[in-house]
């Protein structure tokens, strides 16, 4: 009992990371209909910019300080919205009209750029490196059952963007445009809505997801690589399309099914070098009964 | 229209095919050098390569071997699996080497052994522990002890000075290393009469293990054993004491880095691993080796992959003087017949397997730093 | 005898490789090695273009079904052939890989090729990397610490003679009647299907046949490097050859030849660059797909008239 327990709560705490990634991907797929491969590298880059960041703004806010560590947060959210809109305006914009699978290749080119580039002894180098801890961290227990206070840090961030962005979609004057733009993008053009402009600002806030997501995973397992986006990236595109992909509450709920398939399996002998392969053919199994995902709705096409 | 395209590769492979041409002898001795310097496991590779470097260019400010100086030609295989064959492919039939040095993970080593064993030109593993590696042919070697030889050390450890019975084994699936150390070490602890508790698997490269550790923790064993690389190692370590357990934890020599302790901190504090050599022991060459590393590659602390990559070249260099020609039948048999060779490492001879006999020996993290425990001998 | 234009390219293409395989001993074995990774290439790519280029189902799993082949066709080559006859069974085991290949890919297509555009991409994926992870937990065929020992099989001559063959078998494919129906579930699948065409089987069709000759590049692949590790066959290993699809443009047999050669030579060139050399790499495809978004070969004009 402890066990299913203790599992579920680990299950959580990686699938809300999951779910945050997973809201990245799906932000940018919802206007521009692509998966953006390079969004597990910038959240490589949140997690080393917040790792050179981090004791610059400790040293004004002082050590492991509430403030300090939202400074941290927001700062990188921001270095990283622009990295995420630069890559939009120089790699993805000039093949705006262009089949999405040429845009594809291109994000993969960005992807193994901003990798390959990151590894090179002189920008990061590919050795580990140790991360800050931003916050004082505790382990909570009840009974046999140990949280980690990161882990419910990982889970309140994840709701609070969930609504956030759910808000910003649905309730404010820029979400109509993404969704209008997300709707037809020329009837948008023609409507008066700055396509490119909200096509950035997507990006921007995608971007500033994954440097969340970034720190907070970094937090959790306090060692960051240039390449440790690869593993949580692939998952949570994985989660995006389960839950399915352009719905914002799918790719929570994406996210935490598959961190908690991730627990159950990875805790079970003789599974757990099966794990990926189970995750898998899970995801298989639903999409054949609900092809759109599972909280996607199918699009009916007209001839 | 479209059939024009079936001439395009013929002419292509022909074309790319004809270029080719065996280069002749230069007033260098060329050494191929294979490593995975980029990718997933670019950190052993690149200590192992910076050990190299360091040999060669010592060598060098003294003279050379045979009155030539050595040119040291790297290639990188991007830890991916299909590289380490074109890049010593390239090595020898473009570049003309006359020995190839490489790799760290056993699986490369593989890949590239078949190549160096048919065009009969020497390769010295550094740290590949896998037996299969040089069981290709006798022009492959290696200058570190076996798998065999470390997970049966690592059983009689753990029933012996820890005293544990049962034991819970935690791999990483994706590292032919991990899997086979576990195996040897499995066989020598049923033999011990030790059991294993439960053993799962990791993906190598995940950052969060609880799941894994939640049901070793129901199982309570005696003791836990990672035969994985110290990436992982570290963080495993820091999710065991996050799960409030408190037994011993012990490793291979995958686990020696100074990253252990800089990620791991008070987490890795008391656990041991198994490892080539501890720079404790104090031998000349290993205080030499320690001090012109840390004056080449600005004050970096050498660990267990760059010390191999280091005496690797150095054997190869010295089989090149007992020779006294680079010329690969007399260079191969000059290396099997390597005799106490005085390596940073420790002295060793290659034996009939074309392994190296060295001792090994334990350590244990205190105070945040590798203290030396105990030698087992072979 | 009167031979149409293709067969007569077909049996130019197989005389030239078996022709250049007669005299491969003298050539340099690095160059050699890396015209055989060309001709692999080159059969992956084009029996991927069939899939993702010509019937337009976008395919993340090719690297799943090179791996089927490729380990089966050395199971076989180690277990059941010998050596001594080697130019019997050699073809033999090749054909065994690829006609698991394309079993393996009939046990995915069916199901899962009633899924669009990127669940399609997904699934494949899932496919490809459950193909990989049950490699690394088989004992028998090596586990994570791979298979070696393969007899070194693979020359000029089988790779090229398979890479016209493919080359042939697809083109030809697609440019009969029976195949014009690729085209038309690429084009509009609704329209295809209302004049009478069974879409799902000629997509099903289609990825068995693009399975079929993955297997095969894959026992000429294993045949060529003597050694499989199961981590060689990842996702990333898909998406390589796609990029060759995309790069030489969706649906084109030239140009996804052409590209097929150039990304696999593009690396060895760079070598020279080391350290640098993935970096260029990447910013080359960047570039690339900016300056030719239509692939290499696009017969369309670049310039557009401003609309």
């Amino acid at each position: 009992m402890d066990w299913l327990f203790q599992q579920t709560i680990n299950g959580l705490g990686l699938g809300a990371i999951y779910a945050l990634i997973a809201l990245g991907y799906t932000m940018v797929y919802g206007v521009l209909r692509f998966i953006n491969f390079a969004h597990s590298d910038v959240l490589m880059l949140g997690a080393f910019s917040a790792y050179y960041i981090a004791p610059k703004i400790e040293k004004s806010c002082g050590n492991q300080s509430v403030l300090g560590c939202i400074m941290v947060f927001v700062v990188v959210a921001a270095i990283c919205a622009c990295i995420g809109m630069t890559i939009e305006r120089l790699a993805y914009r000039p093949l705006r009209n262009r089949p999405k699978l040429t845009v594809l290749i291109t994000a993969i080119g960005v992807s193994l750029l901003i990798e390959y580039t990151a590894q090179n002894e002189r920008v990061i180098g590919a050795t580990q490196l140790p991360f800050p801890q931003l916050l004082p961290e505790k382990a909570l227990q009840f009974g046999k059952i140990v949280i980690s206070s990161n882990d419910v840090l990982t889970i309140c961030v994840t709701i609070v963007l969930l609504i956030v962005m759910w808000f910003i979609v649905q309730k404010t004057r820029i979400g109509t445009a993404m969704r209008a733009v997300s709707f037809n993008q020329q009837a948008a053009l023609l409507m008066g809505v700055p396509v490119n402009r909200i096509i950035s600002f997507t990006f921007g806030l995608g971007s500033a997801l994954a440097a969340i997501a970034g720190i907070l995973y970094a937090m959790k397992s306090p060692s960051i690589e240039p390449l440790m986006g690869v593993q949580p990236g692939l998952k949570a595109f994985i989660a995006a399309v389960l839950g399915g992909i352009g719905n914002l509450p799918g790719a929570v709920l994406g996210g935490v099914l598959l961190g908690m398939l991730d627990a159950f399996a990875g805790g079970i002998p003789g599974l757990s070098s099966y794990r990926d392969a189970i995750a898998f053919g899970i995801l298989i199994l639903i999409l054949l009964f609900k092809p759109a995902g599972l909280l996607g709705r199918s699009t009916i096409e007209k001839v | 229209m479209k059939f024009r395209s079936l001439t395009l590769p013929t002419i292509a492979a022909l074309a790319t095919a004809l270029i080719g041409c065996k280069p002749g002898g230069g007033d260098t001795i060329k050494v191929g050098e294979f490593a995975s310097i980029t990718g997933k496991e670019a950190t052993f590779g690149i200590s192992s390569h910076e050990g190299t470097v360091l040999a060669i260019e010592g060598l060098n400010a003294k003279g050379g071997v045979l009155g030539k100086k050595l040119e040291l030609l790297t290639e990188d295989d991007q830890t991916k699996a299909g590289e380490p064959a074109n890049a010593v492919n390239k090595l020898i039939s473009k570049d003309g080497v006359i020995a190839i040095l490489g790799e760290v993970a056993s699986s490369r080593s593989l890949e590239a052994a078949p190549i160096c064993q048919q065009e009969k030109i020497p390769m010295i593993s550094p740290s590949s522990t896998n037996p299969t590696v040089t069981q290709v042919g006798d022009y492959i070697f290696r200058v570190c002890f076996t798998d065999t030889f470390q997970g049966a050390a690592l059983a009689n450890f753990a029933t012996g000075t820890l005293k544990a019975n049962r034991i819970a084994i935690l791999t990483d699936v994706k590292s032919d290393y991990s899997k086979g150390l576990a195996k040897n070490f499995k066989q020598k602890l049923s033999s011990n009469g030790g059991k294993v508790a439960v053993e799962l698997d990791y993906n190598g490269g995940e950052k969060d293990f609880k799941n894994q550790l939640t049901t070793i923790k129901a199982d309570s064993p005696d003791a836990i054993f990672l035969p994985g690389y110290y990436n992982d190692v570290a963080l495993i370590c820091i999710q065991v004491k996050q799960l409030g357990m408190n037994i011993p934890i012990f490793g291979g020599d995958g686990w020696e880095s100074d990253s252990l302790i800089t990620v791991g901190k008070e987490a890795v504090e008391g656990t041991y691993f198994s490892t080539h050599c501890s720079p404790e022991e104090g031998t000349p060459e290993m205080v030499a080796f320690v001090a012109s590393y840390k004056k080449r590659f600005n004050g970096k602390t050498p660990d267990a992959m760059a010390v191999l990559g280091y005496d690797s070249a150095m054997v190869l260099a010295d089989s090149i003087k007992r020779a006294g020609t680079t010329e690969s039948v007399a260079l191969r048999a000059a290396i099997a017949s390597t005799k106490d060779f005085a390596g940073a490492g420790g002295k060793f001879s290659i034996n009939a397997n074309r392994g190296a006999d060295k001792p090994l020996v334990f350590i244990q993290i205190k105070g945040g730093k590798f203290t030396y425990k105990a030698t087992v001998n072979p | 005898m009167p031979l149409p234009g293709a067969k007569r390219w077909l049996i130019l293409g197989i005389a030239l490789a078996v022709l250049a395989s007669y005299f491969s001993a003298q050539f340099n074995r690095y160059y050699l090695g890396v015209a055989i990774d060309v001709g692999i290439a080159i059969i992956l790519a084009t029996s991927l273009n069939l899939i993702n280029g010509h019937t337009g189902q976008f395919s993340l799993g090719h690297a799943g079904f090179m791996a089927v082949g490729g380990y089966f066709s050395a199971w076989v080559s180690l277990h059941i052939g010998e050596t001594v006859n080697a130019f019997w069974y050699f073809p033999l085991a090749l054909m065994a890989g690829g006609l698991l290949a394309a079993f393996v890919g009939l046990l995915v297509g069916v199901p899962s090729l009633r899924l669009r555009g990127d669940y399609l991409a997904i699934v494949t994926l899932g496919f490809g990397e459950i193909i990989r992870v049950f490699a690394q937990n088989t004992e028998a065929i090596g586990a994570a610490s791979g298979l070696k020992g393969i007899p070194k099989l693979t020359n000029l001559g089988w790779t090229f003679g398979f890479a016209a063959v493919t080359i042939y078998a697809i083109s030809a494919l697609v440019n009969s009647t029976y195949g014009r129906a690729f085209i038309a579930v690429h084009d509009d699948e609704i329209a295809a299907e209302s004049n009478g065409i069974d879409a799902t089987r000629t997509k099903v069709i289609a990825f068995v046949t693009g399975a079929f000759f993955s297997g095969i590049a894959g026992g000429l692949y294993a045949h060529h490097k003597q050694f499989l590790s199961p981590t060689g066959f990842d996702w990333v290993k898909s998406i390589d050859i796609v990029v060759m699809v995309i790069l030489g443009g969706m649906g084109r047999t030239v140009g996804v030849v052409v590209a097929a050669i150039l990304l696999t030579l593009m690396p060895e060139f760079l070598r020279e660059f080391s350290e640098y050399r993935m970096i260029v790499y990447s910013l080359l495809i960047i570039l690339l797909m900016l300056w030719r978004p239509a692939g290499l070969f696009s017969l369309i004009p670049q310039r557009r008239k401003a609309r």
